[in-house]
C-alpha cells in the first residue's frame, strides 16, 4: 500500500499508484457471462491520461466542477481520475434519479463539466428543463454511432495526445460534492475533502486491507460513499483489482463470485438478504443425509470459529458453500441500512466473515465496522481508528444521539450554512441516529431522531423531498412523516413513509382520492414510496410564514393516536 | 403486424411469464398494475424477471430499462422497442 500520509490529494496518491503497479491488473468489466474490459494501471494510464489532457486543453480549470452519472464501469474510474489530475472537483450523482432530479443537482453544484452514459444523457436531453443547464462541455459514453448527442461529445474520442499538466491540491481543498439527498427540495451537497478520503482510506485499510491480487466486487454504485472508497480509492492505492458488473441480476452475481474469485464484496442487506433466501432454497433441496453432514458441519464451524473467523478451516469443512462463492473470499462488507442480526448470523456460522458498518454520506463513508474480534451480529461495530463518537443525552438505557469526531467529517454542505451550523455542533457531527455502547465497545443502533427512512436499498429517503409528488390531492392538507418519527421503534427494520391527511370539514375520504393517491405514490421509484396513511382531524400547527412545525405535529399525532392508524396504501 | 398489436401480444406474454414465475395466478394481473405491488417482488427479483424476460424473447435487456419502470405495460412497450 501507498504511504498515504505522503501526499496531500488523491490525484497523487492515486497517480503513483498507477506507476508502481503498471503490470498488476486494476480493472474487470463484465457483461453476463462476457467480459468486456480487462485493463492493468499501465492500461489505465494510457486510456485516462489523454482524457485528462483533452479535458485541460477545453479549459477545465484547477477547482472547476466536474459531475458523473454513470452505471459501475471502467470509464467511471478513468474519468474520475482525470479530473484528479487536473485538479477538478468531482460531483458523483446517482444514476438512478430522474433526468429533473439530475438537472436540479448539476444547477446545485455548478458543474460546469458532465462525463454521463448515452441512456442517461438521452433522457436529461429531452428533459422540459433541459434547456436551462450551465454545463460547458458534456462527454457521453458508449453512444451508438449514427445519433446526435444534443451538444454532448464522445467520450471515446475525446483524447488528446501528452501528458496534461497535473495539479496538486490541498489537503483542505474540495475532492468531492457528495450529494446524500434533497432532490425534491433542500439538496445535501455534502463537500468532502481530499483529507476525509485519505484520512478514511488509512483507517479502513487497517481493519480490511487490500493488496495486488486483491479482487474487490463493485456492486454499490460507485457514485455512493461507500463504493467509492472500497470500490476505487482504497483497492488502487494497494495495487489491487476492482471487479464491475454491467447488470446487477442474483444470478450473474453469484457466477461472478466463481470465475473471478472475489476477496471481498460490500453488499447492501437487500442483496444479502437475497443470497441468504437462495442459499436456504439450495440447502432445503439437500437429500436428507445431505442436509444433517451440511448441519452438523455447520455446528462444527460455529464452536471453531467462535472467537474469531478461520476462513481456511471453514473453507476445508464447507467447501460446496466456500465454491459458491468463489473459495477465497476473506469478508463479505454490509452496511448503509438495517440488516438483522439473524442474516448476519446465517453468513458467519457458514464461515463467511460478514462485517457490518455504519457510516453516513457527511462522514466519508464508514465511522465503525464489526472487527470479527470476535463477531458480534447484534451491533454495527467499533469505531474505526481516528474516529470518536459520543452518545448525546443518554436516556435511561444508554441510548442517545450519536455524535462523531474525525479527520473524515466533511467540511460543510455546499451553499447552506444553516443546515451545517445544525449538522457539526463544536466539530461534532450530530447523525441524528439513536444509539449506544455496550461493555465491549461495539455499537447499537436504535432507531433515529431524523425523519427519515433508509431503504434496504441503502437509500436515504427524506419525506419533504417527495411531498411534491402529491400536490393538489383533493385533501386540505397533507404531509409526510417516517413512522418511526411519530412512533420510535427503537429498531431501524421495517421503516416507511406515511401520509397525513387533513380533510376539509364533513369531506369523506372517497375511493377517487385514493386512487388519486395510489396513482401518484405508484409514479414514484418503488424505493420512494409512502407505505400507508392516517386520516387526521385537526389544522396542521404552522410557523408565521405557513411552514408546517413537524415537531408538533408528530408529537399531537403521537399523543392521540398509536401506529395501529396507519392504513396500508 | 401493427406496432400496437404487437406490443399487446408481448404484454400478453410478460403476463404470462411473471406469473408462472411468481406463482400469481394470471387471471389476477392486468397491464397496468404496479408489478412490485402486485407480484410483490422487490427490486431485485424484478431483475431476474428480465433475465427470463430476455430468455423468452431473445432480446438482450439492459438494467437500465427497467429504471423508472413499475408497469407491465411500460415493459411491454420497453421490450417491443428491442425487438
Amino acid at each position: 500500500m501507498l504511504d498515504l500520509d505522503q501526499y496531500t490529494c488523491l490525484g497523487a496518491a492515486l497517480r503513483d499508484a498507477l506507476d508502481r503497479w503498471p503490470n498488476e491488473t486494476c480493472l474487470i468489466e463484465a457483461d453476463r457471462d462476457r467480459e468486456r474490459t480487462r485493463l492493468t494501471y499501465s492500461d489505465f494510464k494510457q486510456t485516462a491520461t489523454p482524457l485528462a489532457r483533452a479535458l485541460q486543453d477545453a479549459e477545465f480549470n484547477p477547482g472547476d466542477r466536474a459531475a458523473i452519472i454513470m452505471t459501475n464501469q471502467s470509464k467511471w474510474l478513468a474519468s474520475a481520475y482525470a479530473i484528479f489530475q487536473i485538479g477538478g472537483v468531482l460531483v458523483p450523482l446517482d444514476y438512478k434519479l430522474t433526468a429533473e432530479e439530475h438537472l436540479q443537482l448539476l444547477a446545485h453544484s455548478r458543474a460546469k463539466f458532465l462525463i454521463v452514459e448515452y441512456h442517461l444523457w438521452r433522457a436529461i436531453a429531452q428533459s422540459p428543463e433541459f434547456k436551462n443547464h450551465n454545463l460547458k462541455i458534456v462527454l457521453v459514453t458508449e453512444a451508438p454511432p449514427t445519433v446526435q448527442l444534443s451538444g454532448g461529445y464522445r467520450w471515446e474520442e475525446f483524447r488528446r495526445k501528452g501528458d496534461p499538466n497535473f495539479v496538486a491540491r490541498a489537503k483542505e481543498d474540495a475532492a468531492c460534492i457528495v450529494y446524500s439527498s434533497g432532490t425534491g427540495g433542500r439538496p445535501k451537497g455534502c463537500v468532502l475533502s481530499h483529507e476525509n478520503y485519505l484520512e478514511q482510506c488509512k483507517a479502513l485499510t487497517v481493519w480490511f486491507p487490500f493488496w495486488p491480487s486483491v479482487r474487490y466486487l463493485s456492486i454499490l454504485p460507485t457514485n455512493h460513499a461507500i463504493d467509492f472508497m472500497v470500490g476505487f480509492i482504497g483497492p488502487f492505492v494497494c495495487g489491487a483489482c476492482v471487479v464491475h458488473l454491467r447488470t446487477l441480476r442474483p444470478e450473474y452475481v453469484r457466477d461472478a463470485f466463481v470465475r473471478y474469485k472475489m476477496t471481498y464484496v460490500t453488499l447492501v442487506p437487500m442483496i444479502v438478504k437475497n443470497l441468504e433466501r437462495g442459499l436456504r432454497a439450495n440447502f432445503d433441496a439437500l437429500p436428507g443425509w445431505k442436509r444433517f453432514l451440511l448441519d452438523r458441519a455447520i455446528s462444527v464451524n460455529k464452536t471453531l470459529t467462535r472467537k474469531q473467523p478461520k476462513v481456511e478451516l471453514s473453507r476445508k469443512l464447507l467447501p460446496g458453500v466456500h465454491r459458491a462463492f468463489g473459495g477465497e473470499l476473506l469478508a463479505l462488507i454490509t452496511g448503509g441500512a438495517f440488516i438483522d442480526a439473524a442474516t448476519l448470523q446465517f453468513f458467519y456460522d457458514l464461515g463467511i466473515p460478514i462485517a457490518n458498518g455504519y457510516g453516513l454520506t457527511e462522514a466519508c463513508t464508514v465511522l465503525t465496522v464489526n472487527d470479527l474480534k470476535p463477531f458480534r451480529a447484534d451491533t454495527v461495530g467499533k469505531p474505526l481508528p481516528g474516529v470518536e463518537l459520543r452518545i448525546l443525552n443518554p436516556d435511561g438505557e444508554g441510548i442517545g444521539e450519536v455524535a462523531a469526531k474525525s479527520k473524515t467529517i466533511m467540511s460543510h454542505y455546499l451553499d447552506d450554512p444553516e443546515m451545517t451550523a445544525e449538522t457539526i455542533v463544536d466539530g461534532w457531527l450530530l447523525t441524528g441516529d439513536l444509539g449506544r455502547f455496550d461493555d465491549s465497545g461495539h455499537l447499537q443502533l436504535f432507531g433515529r431522531k431524523k425523519n427519515m427512512i433508509v431503504t434496504a436499498g441503502g437509500k436515504n429517503i427524506y419525506p419533504e423531498d417527495i411531498e411534491a409528488t402529491f400536490d393538489g390531492i383533493a385533501v386540505k392538507e397533507y404531509c409526510i412523516f417516517a413512522a418511526n418519527y411519530i412512533w420510535p421503534q427503537k429498531t431501524l427494520s421495517g421503516e416507511k413513509l406515511i401520509l397525513i391527511l387533513r380533510l376539509d370539514i364533513n369531506q369523506n375520504f372517497i375511493d377517487t382520492t385514493k386512487s388519486d393517491i395510489e396513482s401518484r405514490n405508484q409514479s414514484l421509484p418503488d424505493f420512494k414510496r409512502v407505505g400507508g396513511y392516517v386520516l387526521w382531524d385537526k389544522d396542521f400547527p404552522r410557523t408565521a410564514s405557513m411552514k408546517i412545525k413537524r415537531n408538533d405535529l408528530a408529537e399531537e399525532i403521537r399523543n392521540s393516536l398509536d401506529n395501529s392508524a396507519v392504513k396500508e396504501l | 403486424m401493427p406496432t400496437e398489436k404487437k406490443t399487446l401480444e408481448t404484454l400478453d406474454e410478460i403476463l404470462e411469464l411473471a406469473a408462472a414465475q411468481f406463482k400469481v395466478p394470471r387471471e389476477k394481473l392486468s397491464p397496468d398494475d404496479d408489478f412490485f405491488k402486485t407480484l410483490r417482488i422487490d427490486s431485485l427479483q424484478a431483475l431476474s424477471l428480465l433475465t427470463r424476460l430476455e430468455r423468452h424473447f431473445n432480446v438482450e435487456l439492459p438494467d437500465y430499462e427497467l429504471q423508472g419502470v413499475s408497469d407491465f405495460r411500460t415493459l411491454a412497450e420497453r421490450i417491443q422497442a428491442r425487438l
